[in-house]
């Protein structure tokens, strides 16, 4: 906005302007919509976080955490995502510099771990229905396979989001559009982050200790 | 083919002949009245050639004014749906007794009860509140527009395939008989194996990521795209409601989903969340349907008191009396909701401290209600009141609501609600507050903003006509079902024993019958009007000596609503500046930035009910490759980066110049 022909503090005597003759260009709201977006997504969480906390000790005389989870697996899957971040935000770096093919190498580079973490996720998943542990078992099972499905899912539309953004990148180049969709992915990447380290501590974590 | 069981299922799922209710007279006849309908809609679309234009400047409109304008009308299309049920409940309910089972099957009653709840909340309340938000919010902040104009046609759509979800119900299968919150283990799949509360589910979330990321649009709006000078104190009132409102839809709308999600989860799947044995627990459920549930009255609540505000101010003719205690009361009663939730069933047992926080915190949301009803009446006190038809509407609401109001202390009261829980009182209740408040503050909305919209005024005997069967209408038809509560009876009953009963529901359909001449009244009004825009004609733009921005530009605004933006120097900034001498600019204008068009929004909304009738039915491949197109379409449209145009400076003056002309000729 133009402060020269904009008076927003006049007298009471004179006419102020009551207008601006020049065109408002309001802030772009992208961000800020985005984050209300996450917090609404962030609910979502809460909620299955909640199921869980009531219904995760639900065992029905079935399997309890101690006898199901394999704590080196998910160490190794937590340490895909975290790498994922870390690389994520090097890509985030690069394009700041304009280097678009370094941007896009490590955009590869954390589609790659978030895969991987897809791959053992679903493999732990394979393991437990396998074992007579799957969804319908117990209450707990239930909240369990919720929560943590309900993660992967995203992570997975992450992905899919990725590789889209890793064309449009790669054809109309680090435009001012594609800056602003990397930033949202971005947010987007680093909060399934953080709402997996809740799933880390609370679900396994705890749920080994007993 | 027909002989192979196995393609047909895998063809049509659970999908056969039997689902078309053909046997239900009464379904058949509204079939038939709907396809004759349908018919002379299409065909007249057809005769007038309006197809192209149809499709062009609305389906894939992004201007938030007529996205605003079609949500309202799905609102009123989904109105006579709803009452429709309404009216029948209330006949059987007369008729049913000592032995005459009345004209309702208690299979079909139940589901008529639930669609009534649910189609009047998430399809009449919802779009009313959204699309008056939708077309009053960017005018009065000042904006060209929303922050994200497809995004918001996105919302409508969906929530239009929300809304033919449960319409097909009707025709194809059934709906849920369960209520309008579909409480397990009821909604389970072992006492509903049926395809009606999956209709319910289903309708419900396509609707429901319209209303949530409706919700994301508006906060964004308002907090981003004010126009200068306009600091969060200086907002309208109604624009203030609606940013609480907004800031509600995203704070619960993502709970229903879950929930419904988990719901869907034990329906589809077999888990185990609400079921009653393996762990399973059906309060869960109701807790967090609640959680959303209680949010959601004040969501429908917020913007139908910042139309009364707005309504009061502009016909008393003074600024509304303690704006600042306006606003601070309306975000008060925002956190309020969040924490009454269990007061929607205190029988649940959960012990007595719990309840006497919950009945005190639901206690004291009466206390920034109450301050709202005294502003009203200061700003009214020694105003050159106006009774317009927007004023009575707030009038008629001032008294209902306050009833309503005392009625939910009441229950408010543990002790008291053991005895009143799930009783008839409890349905006069809120039917109280949500026809005396939500539905008056729409046609309050409807009658004040129509001719901005429309650019003539409703026509006003036969909207006071309106007004008055729907008040003396109100009264006839609740006020007999507290009695009822009070002696006991239970809802959603269909058939009754005690004949001494009956003189009460007679009076209460004598009551549906008047607010159904209160509904014909509205039609008759907007008939009259439409024949009678050039008698009812408004050029200034400002028919009613308006206070906020809205009434600055011209009725209808121009697709760029204001050619420049306005600076903002005052609370009530057009009285303002009609006061301060503002002379409207006639020339210099420049080229203006607008969004374009596009078709995705219906394109996916379209595709996500193939999605949900396949989910619904089991016919697995069309769940499938509709979901696969859902993806490809949205991320097509990503690949469109050509998505906005200007105005050209020439286009703008000639549309300013006509209406200087229209001005000078009205002088």
């Amino acid at each position: 906005m133009s402060k020269t022909r904009t008076h927003l503090a006049t007298p009471e005597t004179d006419v102020p302007e009551f207008y601006q003759t020049d065109e408002h260009h309001p802030e772009g709201s992208t961000m800020l919509g985005f984050w209300i977006y996450l917090m609404s997504d962030c609910l979502i969480f809460a909620v299955l976080f909640a199921v869980y906390g009531v219904l995760g000790r639900n065992y029905a005389a079935g399997p309890s955490p101690v006898d199901l989870f394999d704590l080196p697996l998910v160490a190794v899957n937590t340490a895909m995502l975290l790498f994922s971040s870390i690389t994520y935000g090097f890509a985030m770096l690069w394009m700041e510099k304009g280097a678009k093919a370094r941007t896009l190498g490590w955009l590869a580079v954390t589609g790659v771990f978030g895969a991987i973490f897809i791959a053992l996720e679903l493999y732990e998943f394979h393991h437990l229905i396998h074992e007579g542990a799957g969804p319908q078992r117990s209450a707990f099972l239930s909240s369990f396979f919720a929560l943590v499905g309900t993660h992967g899912l995203h992570v997975t539309f992450g992905i899919v989001w990725l590789i889209t953004l890793m064309v449009q990148v790669s054809k109309f180049g680090l435009t001012i559009e594609n800056k602003r969709r990397l930033m949202c992915l971005s947010m987007f990447w680093h909060f399934l982050d953080v709402v997996w380290i809740g799933v880390f501590s609370f679900v396994y974590l705890m749920g080994v200790l007993g | 083919m027909f002989s192979n069981p196995d393609l047909m299922k895998f063809i049509f799922g659970r999908l056969t002949l039997d689902s078309i209710p053909y046997h239900e007279p009464i379904l058949v006849a509204t079939f038939i009245g709907v396809m004759i309908g349908g018919i002379a809609v299409l065909g007249l679309i057809t005769y007038y050639r309006f197809w192209g234009a149809l499709w062009r400047d609305w389906v894939t409109s992004v201007d938030h004014k007529k996205i605003g304008i079609m949500y309202v009308i799905l609102a009123i299309i989904m109105l006579v749906r709803g009452f429709s049920d309404a009216i029948m409940m209330r006949i059987q309910q007369a008729i049913a007794f000592g032995g005459n089972e009345g004209y309702l099957p208690p299979h079909h009653y139940d589901q008529i009860f639930t669609a009534h709840g649910v189609i009047m909340i998430f399809f009449v309340a919802m779009p009313f509140v959204t699309g008056l938000m939708n077309y009053v919010v960017p005018l009065q902040i000042g904006a060209r527009d929303v922050s994200f104009p497809f995004l918001n046609n996105f919302s409508f759509w969906m929530t239009t395939a929300g809304a033919i979800i449960i319409m097909l119900s009707l025709f194809i299968g059934e709906f849920a008989k369960t209520g309008w919150l579909a409480y397990p283990p009821l909604s389970g799949i072992a006492y509903s194996p049926d395809v009606g509360v999956d209709y319910y589910i289903w309708g419900l979330q396509v609707a429901g990521i319209g209303t949530t990321l409706s919700g994301i649009n508006l906060i964004a709006t308002i907090v981003k795209m004010r126009a200068p000078g306009m600091t969060f104190m200086k907002m309208p009132v109604f624009t203030w409601t609606s940013l609480c409102t907004n800031v509600l839809i995203v704070a619960s709308f993502p709970v229903l989903t879950a929930v419904l999600a988990l719901l869907a989860l034990d329906r589809y799947v077999g888990t185990n969340f609400f079921t009653n044995d393996l762990g399973g627990n059906p309060m869960m459920y109701v807790n967090l349907i609640w959680i959303w549930g209680h949010p959601e009255v004040y969501i429908l609540i917020l913007p139908a008191f910042g139309i009364f505000s707005e309504v009061v101010s502009t016909f008393s003719g003074k600024r509304l009396f303690g704006y600042t205690s306006m606003i601070y009361a309306t975000c008060v009663i925002m956190i309020l909701s969040y924490i009454v939730w269990l007061h929607h069933f205190f029988t649940m047992g959960s012990g007595a401290s719990v309840n006497a926080f919950f009945g005190i915190t639901t206690m004291i949301i009466s206390i920034p209600t109450g301050a709202k009803m005294f502003n009203w009446l200061f700003t009214m006190y020694r105003g050159r009141i106006r009774f317009d038809v927007p004023m009575l509407w707030t009038v008629g609401f001032m008294v209902t609501f306050v009833i309503g109001g005392m009625t939910g202390v009441m229950l408010a009261i543990p002790p008291a609600d053991f005895v009143l829980h799930n009783s008839l009182f409890l349905i006069a209740h809120f039917h109280n507050v949500i026809i005396g408040g939500v539905l008056f503050g729409m046609f309050a909305g409807l009658n004040y903003w129509f001719p901005k919209a429309f650019g003539f005024k409703l026509d006003p005997f036969w909207g006071k006509v309106s007004f008055w069967f729907w008040q003396i209408g109100f009264f006839v038809a609740f006020m007999p079902l507290y009695v009822l509560g009070l002696m006991g009876v239970t809802r959603r009953v269909s058939q009754f024993e005690d004949p001494s009963l009956q003189i009460w529901f007679v009076i209460a359909a004598i009551g549906a019958g008047l607010i159904a001449l209160g509904i014909a009244a509205f039609f008759v009004q907007l008939f009259v009007s439409i024949r009678n825009r050039e008698a009812l004609r408004d050029l200034t733009g400002d028919p009613w000596d308006g206070r906020t921005l809205e009434w600055s530009t011209s009725s209808p605004p121009p697709e760029y609503n204001f050619a420049f933006t306005p600076v903002v120097h005052d609370l009530d900034c057009w009285y303002d500046m009609k006061k301060r001498g503002y002379k409207r600019p006639l020339g210099g204008f420049r080229p203006i930035h607008m969004p374009k068009n596009t078709g995705t929004g219906a394109i996916l909304a379209a595709i996500s009910i193939a999605f949900a009738f396949g989910m619904i039915w089991h016919i697995w491949w069309l769940a499938i490759i509709s979901f696969v197109a859902m993806i490809a379409v949205a991320i097509g449209h990503t690949f469109n980066y050509n998505r906005d145009y200007y105005i050209p400076a020439e286009t703008v003056t000639a549309t300013e110049n006509a209406r200087t002309r229209l001005l000078a000729g009205q002088n």
